[in-house]
């Protein structure tokens, strides 16, 4: 079983929810960026949530299925096609060998993920198949699809092979199939125009003046060009954060979510690729529930924080397990059915 | 959902760390501590987000804080609590990364004042230095200056010494890993030589090979993948300190004491054959 990458798109890798437990030794935790996606994504081919899949941005690439099979794409929708026909988003689609899945160059949201059913068969590398960019490790050969690649697919489990038979027995006769349910936007929205960006205080929030705190959470901020898997570069109306004095910083820890603030005064939002410490002051951390709407930011889209307090955030982050957990129970039905 | 609500709120320090006196923040070891004798003072603990609670024990980098971050480590290395994802060790902090939903019971518990508990627990078992703490020490074999270590000219001149004196000083110092970051497996050395005391390069390059030896400031250290860098490089060294196949990845740890030990071009090439 095997995909076939005919182009690879703007940045195509395989990731799963990242490498845990060694950023002590200076590694990166990598990872889907909108793990949330990834997650739904795998729930949709009856796949665990950690399995491996494709981080497609913003230019997606063009992939032969060499098999039978079941996939879902969720995240940004950029406009996918299967052999021409319009595919919908955040649902089982199946494709019968041979078929063609692309996307259009123009779309909402920044990053497409897509699960196969079964996952990749990608080597784990220190415990996961993140593909690591600057470390060349993980993923395929540690670096993004390219033309050409070969991706081996372990195949689809039985009960996935069992609900797209059901599929196709209610309708014959198709080179793909895609289910006409959809999880309830309550339980996963994805991408979102311009979002605010719920954040708490940062450990340096208060080196910072309350002219600067009000400033900060009053502001919009577009996502430079200067942006990748690492972080956001931020730009501002102008109006530079500074401490109250200079200071001089030792490196601690910082995480996805960090929002650091260097001497020239515009923040950057770190990501995935995050390095594991950092040396500038840090004014606030995104809560976790938000992770997902940050990652669909493309260059050019605008953001706001808003503050919410550390209950909250933690709250949010467990409703949202709860909701990822009401998915994986439905999901489980409507897939036996 | 939940069943717990928060009386009061996790506070965020109002650390200043523009207090003049310590403006250098690499401390001088601390002197006169018996073993056993000492009990540590608390640490500040705050919160880093919703999935992360930091434990700063100083603001300033020394041995004792260097050796209570080690125990932290080791205590935390044994420990086994559903949710608690990872540790990072800095300079003055440890950081502590959660999964609230796991640590909270799915909910019933508050996550933060559980990870305060988990923490305090912590604190209490590794109060006072201990005895058995013997550090690894690593020795790294270095190949100084020509075209291994282009800026030892550099680094000669700004000090007012010879090349091989820069060579002597360096390999002649005992390190001890503050902590590793930047990219996996880069040690941040400390214990250079002031004398050897460099600032960075005015126009960082682009590519810095993996196991050059650099010098920035008071820090030295070894760049471990092929990365851009500032750093003044003096030598390569043909051991690998990041090892993506092996379940310790990084050669180096926070803690472990380094020795350069200055090789050959002859040794380096033969060394790096075996070492690839």
């Amino acid at each position: 079983m095997s995909l076939s990458i005919i182009s690879p798109g703007l940045l195509t890798t395989i990731q799963d929810l990242g490498r845990i437990g060694y950023q002590k030794e200076g590694i990166i935790v990598s990872g889907a960026m909108d793990a949330l996606a990834l997650r739904v994504a795998n729930l949709l081919v009856g796949n665990p949530e950690n399995e491996a899949g494709l981080e497609v941005t913003l230019l997606g690439p063009k992939i032969r299925f060499d098999e039978d099979q079941l996939i879902a794409l969720t995240g940004a929708n950029l406009a996918p096609t299967i052999n021409g026909q319009a595919v919908k988003m955040n649902r089982p689609v199946f494709v019968c060998q041979g078929s063609v899945l692309q996307f259009a160059p123009q779309g909402s949201g920044c990053r497409t993920y897509m699960a196969i059913a079964g996952g990749l068969s990608v080597p784990t590398v220190l415990r996961s198949r993140s593909t690591y960019l600057q470390a060349g490790i993980g993923g395929r050969q540690g670096r993004a699809l390219k033309t050409g690649d070969v991706i081996a697919c372990p195949g689809p489990s039985a009960v996935a092979k069992q609900f797209w038979q059901k599929m196709l027995a209610a309708t014959p006769h198709k080179t793909w199939l895609q289910a006409a349910w959809t999880p309830s936007p309550e339980l996963y929205q994805g991408p979102q125009a311009n979002p605010s960006i719920r954040a708490v205080p940062g450990p340096e929030y208060s080196l910072f003046s309350t002219d600067c705190q009000q400033n900060f959470w009053a502001q919009e901020y577009t996502v430079t060009l200067a942006s990748n898997r690492m972080g956001y570069r931020l730009r501002g109306d102008g109006t530079a954060l500074a401490l109250m004095q200079p200071e001089e910083m030792l490196s601690s820890a910082v995480s996805f979510g960090t929002v650091q603030v260097p001497a020239e005064g515009n923040p950057i939002v770190l990501l995935a690729d995050h390095q594991t410490t950092g040396g500038y002051p840090r004014i606030a951390q995104v809560v976790t529930a938000d992770f997902s709407l940050l990652a669909q930011v493309p260059p050019g889209g605008k953001i706001r924080f808003r503050e919410v307090s550390l209950a909250k955030a933690q709250r949010l982050y467990c409703q949202q397990e709860l909701n990822i957990r009401q998915l994986r129970q439905a999901l489980r039905l409507k897939m036996r059915l | 959902m939940q069943r717990w609500s928060r009386t009061s709120q996790a506070q965020i320090p109002a650390t200043n760390f523009a207090d003049k006196r310590e403006l250098n923040l690499f401390n001088q070891p601390m002197q006169n501590q018996r073993r056993g004798q000492i009990q540590w003072s608390q640490p500040q603990i705050y919160p880093l987000g919703d999935s992360g609670i930091v434990l700063q024990f100083s603001r300033v980098y020394n041995a004792e804080v260097q050796q209570r971050i080690r125990a932290c480590c080791t205590y935390l290395d044994q420990l086994q609590v559903t949710g608690l994802l990872e540790y990072v060790p800095a300079y003055t902090t440890l950081t502590l990364y959660y999964n609230p939903w796991l640590v909270s019971e799915e909910g019933r518990l508050d996550p933060y004042a559980r990870m305060t508990e988990i923490v305090q627990a912590m604190l209490a078992q590794v109060h006072t230095p201990q005895p058995e703490m013997a550090p690894t020490l690593v020795e790294i074999p270095v190949c100084y200056g020509g075209k291994w270590g282009p800026d030892i000219e550099e680094v000669a001149r700004y000090a007012g010494l010879s090349e091989a004196e820069v060579v002597r000083l360096h390999a002649e110092a005992e390190y001890v890993v503050a902590m590793v970051g930047f990219a996996p497996g880069f040690p941040y050395l400390a214990g250079l030589n002031k004398q050897l005391a460099t600032p960075r390069k005015h126009q960082p390059r682009t590519l810095v090979p993996a196991g050059s030896v650099g010098i920035a400031g008071q820090q030295t250290g070894v760049y471990s993948i092929p990365t851009p860098g500032g750093w003044q490089l003096i030598g390569r060294t043909p051991r690998r300190l990041f090892r993506p196949r092996q379940e310790n990845p990084s050669l180096l740890r926070a803690g472990y004491q380094v020795r350069f030990v200055p090789i050959t071009a002859a040794e380096f090439e033969q060394q790096n054959r075996h070492e690839s």
